[in-house]
């Protein structure tokens, strides 16, 4: 009896080092422009080739700005970086989505809308949400760029085998409630560090209800209560999205795919290193009120009281609440908040962007507010474009970006001012991830909706 | 990579849980196309204000403190995976990091640039801070050979995990680039002979 994992696990060891870790087959490696070119310079300085260039997909998404992506960046810093990204997949004969390509968007939005990322698949990128792809029941972490030289070097890269962890999340989920909200439950519930050591798989009546983009939004947030991944075994909901993509099997090959596809779930029985159960039914939507995303509570919660932390948490907590600007036991209902930012590879896809739209339909967006919308990709906006969602949007006030990572880590023009607020659909609410001592309440794209028109948090 | 060599040392406290690798090297930092130069940004927004000159509160700007020893609270390095923040490390000038606990893709991450991080009980990193707190000259040493750290402070010691693979490529400042290349006929024979291959 095997669980879901160790199965796909088992399917790509090449080998086991004595007392050390696995060689593990990579089937997909993504790559972007800010945890690559130390490892491209690694190969040229060895004289090594990319072992095998067809499974490596490179795309700019980290570093690029969100407006006048047709001109040449403008920082050159940056310009640098991307241009480097260009040489190195032209030198070592590698696909590049550069800026402006269709294809082009946030690497883990990329893959799963053009059918690369598929069930049973290893896939590994140099940025730590590279679990995403785990919501179509693969085996995919995040990695540092020598291990990105290892596996341009190899296409395998050294693993020990984690813990395995599964989540169910049991019940139907409360109006306005959606897998951003499982998520930050479940990392607060956790905390950041406890699944550290684990592959997740996450699974329950709620999950199964889960569509494919919202998995990917659960998956995506594993690595932030520190598991390597989380997985969600392939059902017809995966199927029915992968089917006619471009990179998905065809044909013939379309059949014995599903046939292999069929066969990836734990078996009944199989045993797990941990267990846990949520009720949904529990589930409000949430925000963050610290500097981490597990320091998070229901949107009409209070802050915790200093003597609920425990002793050696208290200089943490104590410093968060300083830099966040709130007290212990402060209700964060009605703050007045100055950005929101819908996008990132965790709620930047089209469902994201209509539930946003839907929500600010007929409404003005807040004065106070500065409001910055990034697809996760060309295709994202295309779609939105197509829909007529940025009509709607553009009544209510708000203007589309173009697609890339943006304020999610504000390595680009997109930065939350020091001391200002925002709601944001991203992923990490750390001090100065969205700038320089900018302010991050996390939340879904409903309660960033309700943000961006009230100019406060509100309750959906 | 060099070869990790037994380190008796004085240390750096820095006692906060969840120290994220945003903190270690923000994001801002890392447009470089090499790997030199994040040593003088590591910790930039904690260690530096907006005029870019030291904050008298940080640790690493405080002359009491030194070494090649870095002593942190509980989940190091969480968040992303940037190996930045290992190189900032490295290059700042520790060799070592001890916590009670650290992020997976940061401990990788340190071990394939020759840092180790060494993992000890809640009671033993406490008594480091302690020591600190009495003597700012106390120091440790770390063997790894033994796979032993201690408190010189104190005389307490406690014995460490590392798998031995990645031992002895410390100990002989070998990586596993090297390793995985001498074993391309393994990974050609599994391409060859897998049941379902993508
Ligand atoms: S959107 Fe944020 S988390 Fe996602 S890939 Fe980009 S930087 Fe990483």
């Amino acid at each position: 009896m095997k669980t879901l994992f160790d199965k796909i696990w088992d399917a790509h060891v090449v080998a086991t080092v004595q007392d050390g870790p696995t060689q593990l087959y990579i089937d997909r490696h993504l790559c972007h422009e800010v945890t690559s070119p130390q490892a491209f310079a690694g190969l040229r300085a060895r004289g090594l080739k990319v072992f095998r260039p067809e499974r490596t997909t490179l795309t700019a998404d980290h570093n690029i700005p969100t407006m006048e992506q047709d001109k040449p960046i403008r920082d050159q810093v940056s310009r640098f970086q991307v241009d480097t990204l260009a040489k190195n997949a032209e030198e070592f004969g590698l696909t590049y989505y550069g800026l402006n390509n269709p294809k082009n968007g946030i690497v883990h939005v990329i893959g799963p809308e053009n059918g690369y990322t598929q069930p049973g698949m290893t896939i590994v990128c140099g940025d730590s949400h590279t679990s995403t792809h785990g919501a179509f029941g693969a085996i995919a972490f995040g990695i540092g760029t020598s291990e990105v030289e290892m596996v341009l070097a190899s296409q395998c890269i050294l693993q020990t085998r984690p813990k395995t962890m599964r989540i169910n999340f049991e019940g139907k989920l409360n109006e306005h409630v959606g897998a951003k909200d499982m998520a930050l439950y479940m990392i607060s519930q956790l905390t950041t560090g406890g699944a550290t050591g684990y592959f997740v798989e996450y699974a329950g009546e709620a999950v199964r209800n889960l569509t494919m983009e919202q998995r990917m939004t659960l998956c995506n947030l594993s690595i932030e209560m520190g598991a390597r991944g989380g997985l969600v075994a392939p059902d017809e909901t995966t199927f029915n999205y992968i089917k006619g993509r471009e990179f998905a099997p065809k044909g013939e090959s379309w059949n014995k795919a599903l046939a292999y596809w069929q066969t990836l779930k734990t078996d009944e029985g199989a045993a797990f290193d941990k267990e846990v159960t949520f009720d949904v039914s529990q589930i409000k939507p949430m925000i963050t009120y610290g500097t981490n995303p597990g320091m998070g509570m229901p949107i009409d919660g209070t802050i915790p009281q200093l003597e609920d932390i425990d002793v050696a948490g208290k200089i943490s907590f104590e410093k968060s609440l300083k830099y966040m600007g709130f007290v212990p036991g402060e209700k964060l209902e009605g703050k007045p908040i100055d950005y929101v930012f819908l996008g990132s590879c965790t709620n930047g896809r089209i469902e994201d962007f209509r539930l946003f739209t839907e929500y600010v339909k007929g409404k003005k967006k807040a004065e106070n507010v500065t409001a910055w919308l990034v697809p996760g990709s060309w295709k994202v906006r295309k779609q939105i474009e197509e829909e007529g969602l940025d009509k709607i949007l553009e009544e209510a006030g708000f203007a589309l970006r173009q697609p890339g990572c943006s304020a999610c880590l504000a390595m680009n023009d997109d930065k939350v001012p020091a001391g200002k607020y925002a709601v944001s659909t991203s992923n990490r609410n750390f001090e100065g991830r969205q700038g320089p001592g900018a302010r991050t309440i996390l939340a879904g794209p409903l309660v960033a909706a309700a943000a961006a028109v009230n100019g406060k948090i509100t309750n959906p | 990579m060099e070869k990790f060599q037994t380190i008796t040392s004085t240390y750096v406290p820095l006692p906060i849980e969840n120290v994220d690798t945003d903190q270690i090297i923000p994001a801002r930092f890392l447009k470089a196309t090499t790997r030199e130069g994040f040593g003088d940004n590591l910790f930039a927004d904690w260690r530096y204000d907006k005029e870019g000159n030291p904050k008298a509160d940080f640790v690493l700007n405080n002359p009491a403190y030194g070494g090649q020893i870095l002593v942190t609270g509980k989940n190091f390095g969480s968040g992303s995976s940037r190996e930045h923040a290992a190189w900032a490390i490295g290059g700042y000038g520790f060799k070592v990091v001890v916590s009670s606990f650290f992020a997976d893709i940061f401990r990788n991450n340190a071990l394939n640039n020759g840092i180790l991080p060494v993992v000890v009980s809640d009671v033993f990193l406490s008594e480091l801070f302690a020591s600190l707190d009495k003597n700012p000259k106390a120091t440790v040493t770390v063997n790894l050979e033994a796979q032993t750290i201690v408190n010189n402070e104190t005389d307490k010691s406690e014995s460490f995990e590392i798998n031995s693979y990645k031992k002895a490529c410390l100990l002989e400042g070998l990586d596993d680039i090297d390793f995985l290349l001498s074993n391309k006929d393994k990974i050609e024979a599994f391409e060859q002979q897998r049941a379902y291959a993508y």
